[in-house]
């Protein structure tokens, strides 16, 4: 389905809502179709080579492969933070390279959620706050963002303490913070990149479960990892080297769409818990 | 999901809300910086209302001595030699219509006034012995401080009344019985000291005595040097254009008049004259002001790299992330802008106070002053937001 782009905001964000309900079920949400990305040097640096992704609705996908392979430049083009030098990209079937900087900005404010590691909160704003700025920028009013945080939080298991500040919560908290604010906006697509990194285990299951909850509540969500045991644990597993995709397990079946639990967690024991970090904690 | 409203810049209100946010993270660097407007707006607002109150003041205290105050004094003829007044001319003078008072003062030249007969000859104190008539007082606006003025008798006898001044350079500075100085090689006796004249001068370094005695014990012609003469409001004028012909009609030209009302208030006015220093001065601390501002919005750029990446992230444009941080600037710069204006209205305020004036700030002041911190405001923000909104949100975001 071929999408062209409106000349004005107003009927350009009609257009994307009216295009993505009703075409929804044939427009995949992200089709990365041979894509390349490469960064000017002496050589150029390749990071990306002739990728080929195409995620459906309500798909939970991660993304797998170590630091320097590729998926951190992937997860750019999938958010349209950055543009491929080569093929094309399209989210819910509008075409990146075909729309301005501002319209891409839109895009980002009313189709794509983000998580990040570093969960990126501001300290000095509340949670209600910090969760209804994933509203600010699709021109929404105050009054019904802070409601929608409300209910962001709601889903995340914070709905009690809306008025705390993140240096007032735990790590675990901070990125239900954030993960509340991606969702904020019910966009069509959540990325999430690395968002157990900064978490001990038993807390990055915890997200891990969230992530799993809201998929089955229907959200999109792609979780780039280093992680293979993350990744495993996956309905659909794909995996990057050197700025290829090496291995894709494809969408999965309807009745093998849920996290799969997690062989080598083991509830850690009062003592001499390393046995059980040593096999599943985030290394870096 | 139903698309309301399409992309738009964002609220004032939710504009006003990020840069307040933006500045209370960073409270303490914001104040010293907001502190380097603050001042250079406080100088020039108190700069300019102190001129202003201080010449209000002045004016004022000049309203209250009279702007109806005439003097004619003896002018100087072709070859440069002194043309003394006509005896006649205080009382034609007096008929001239509209004037209500007229009172003189004659210099007794050769006579000149010593503590006693012991100080050298040369040490005059640039004293002046001045006949006097008896309703002077009244007429150049001022009183007397201690003692008495010259009366009908007193002006009789070697009786004397010392100006302000005078008195001051005498070293005398309280009366008793007895007490008497060395005029003319003749002891006067001193009857009281004046408060200053400030509308007269020429009174406060003078040696008052009668016109009968100085005739009597000093020399003196008779022919009065000054005439002061008070009209009616509304006539001053007319009365200023008659008074050089009434006083000497033979050589009018050779009569000086003036109004020492109006002298003052041109002295008023240049006063302000030194305040181009200070407004200069004020000037400096705004420009080093706005360069505080530029440098703490450039580090915060920096600082913030990931909010701006995270902004963008959200679905923030380049131009909203602009006009935050410009926003924030401007901020920045009015709250420098009003906590100055607040200082120099205050200082101004407590000044005129202490010193009786009027408080006067005007409007150009402290409109001027937060007009000025808004601009400059917006022009130390403007690089800082440039820099901002170009920065690419993968930079931005995964290069913390």
């Amino acid at each position: 389905m071929k999408y062209t782009l409106p000349s004005t905001p107003d009927s350009y964000a009609v257009a994307v809502a009216d295009d993505f309900a009703a075409g929804g079920a044939g427009v995949p949400v992200l089709d990365v179709d041979n894509a390349s990305r490469s960064y000017p040097g002496e050589p150029p640096v390749q990071a990306l080579r002739d990728v080929n992704l195409t995620i459906g609705r309500g798909e939970l996908v991660g993304i797998v492969g170590p630091s320097g392979s590729g998926k951190t430049t992937l997860l750019q083009l999938m958010g349209t933070l950055d543009r491929p030098t080569g093929g094309r990209v399209q989210i819910t079937g509008l075409d990146v390279a075909t729309m301005a900087d501002n319209d891409l900005s839109y895009l980002r404010a009313t189709r794509i959620g983000f998580i990040f590691q570093q969960f990126f909160l501001a300290e000095h704003a509340t949670v209600l706050d910090n969760v209804a700025d994933g509203l600010l920028y699709a021109g929404v009013p105050l009054k019904q963002r802070r409601q929608r945080a409300l209910d962001a939080l709601d889903l995340v298991g914070l709905a009690q303490r809306p008025h705390a500040r993140p240096t007032q919560l735990s790590g675990g908290e901070r990125q239900r913070v954030a993960i509340a604010r991606a969702l904020v906006g019910h966009p069509a697509i959540v990325l999430a990149d690395e968002p157990t990194g900064n978490l001990d285990q038993a807390t990055g299951q915890s997200i891990l479960a969230l992530i799993d909850q809201l998929h089955q509540a229907g959200s999109t969500i792609v979780v780039i990892t280093h992680d293979h045991i993350i990744a495993e644990r996956m309905p659909r597993k794909v995996e990057i080297l050197d700025g290829h995709i090496v291995a894709d397990t494809g969408p999965a079946a309807p009745d093998d769409c849920r996290l799969r639990p997690s062989a080598s967690f083991v509830q850690p024991p009062v003592s001499g818990h390393h046995s059980a970090f040593s096999i599943a904690d985030d290394p870096s | 999901m139903t698309a309301t409203a399409g992309r738009k810049p964002l609220q004032l209100s939710d504009l006003a809300r990020l840069s307040s946010v933006g500045l209370g993270t960073r409270k303490l660097r914001a104040e010293l910086s907001a502190l380097g407007i603050a001042i250079g707006v406080a100088a020039i607002v108190a700069v300019l209302g102190l001129s202003a109150s201080s010449q209000a003041g002045l004016l004022n205290e000049i309203n209250q001595l009279g702007t109806n105050l005439l003097t004619v004094s003896n002018g100087q003829s072709f070859t440069g030699g002194a043309v003394e007044l006509p005896t006649t001319a205080p009382a034609m003078i007096g008929r001239i219509p509209g004037v209500h008072q007229v009172q003189t003062t004659g210099t007794v030249s050769g006579a000149n006034a010593y503590r006693n007969p012991y100080i050298p000859a040369p040490a005059t104190n640039a004293l002046t012995v001045q006949a006097a008539s008896l309703s002077l007082l009244p007429v150049v606006a001022t009183t007397v401080a201690q003692g008495h003025y010259l009366n009908a008798a007193t002006a009789q006898e070697p009786v004397t009344v010392l100006g302000a001044g005078a008195a001051q350079r005498l070293g005398i500075d309280r009366i008793f019985p007895g007490e008497r100085i060395w005029v003319g090689g003749q002891w006067l006796y001193i009857a009281g000291i004046l408060k200053p004249a400030v509308l007269a001068p020429a009174i406060d370094s003078s040696v008052l005595v009668g016109y009968p005695a100085a005739s009597k014990y000093l020399g003196f012609d008779g022919h009065p040097s000054t005439i002061y003469v008070r009209a009616e409001n509304d006539r001053v004028n007319r009365v200023d254009d008659l008074l050089a012909a009434t006083a000497n009609p033979e050589n009018p030209n050779q009569v000086n008049v003036s109004q020492p009302s109006s002298a003052l208030v041109a002295q008023a006015d240049a006063k302000s004259a030194l305040n181009g220093l200070f407004l200069g001065l004020g000037a400096v601390a705004l420009l080093v002001g706005a360069v505080g501002v530029a440098n703490i919005m450039i580090i915060s750029v920096l600082e913030r790299r990931s909010e701006i990446g995270l902004r963008r992230a959200l679905g923030a444009t380049k131009g909203h992330i602009r006009t935050q941080f410009l926003s924030e600037a401007v901020l920045l710069g009015l709250l420098g802008g009003a906590v100055g204006v607040t200082l120099g209205a205050a200082s101004t305020t407590v000044y005129a106070h202490t010193k009786h004036w009027a408080t006067v700030i005007p409007t150009q002041a402290w409109a001027g002053g937060i007009a000025a911190s808004l601009i400059i405001g917006a022009v130390a923000g403007l690089i800082p937001a440039i820099r901002a909104a170009r920065l690419s949100p993968t930079q931005a975001l995964w290069s913390v």
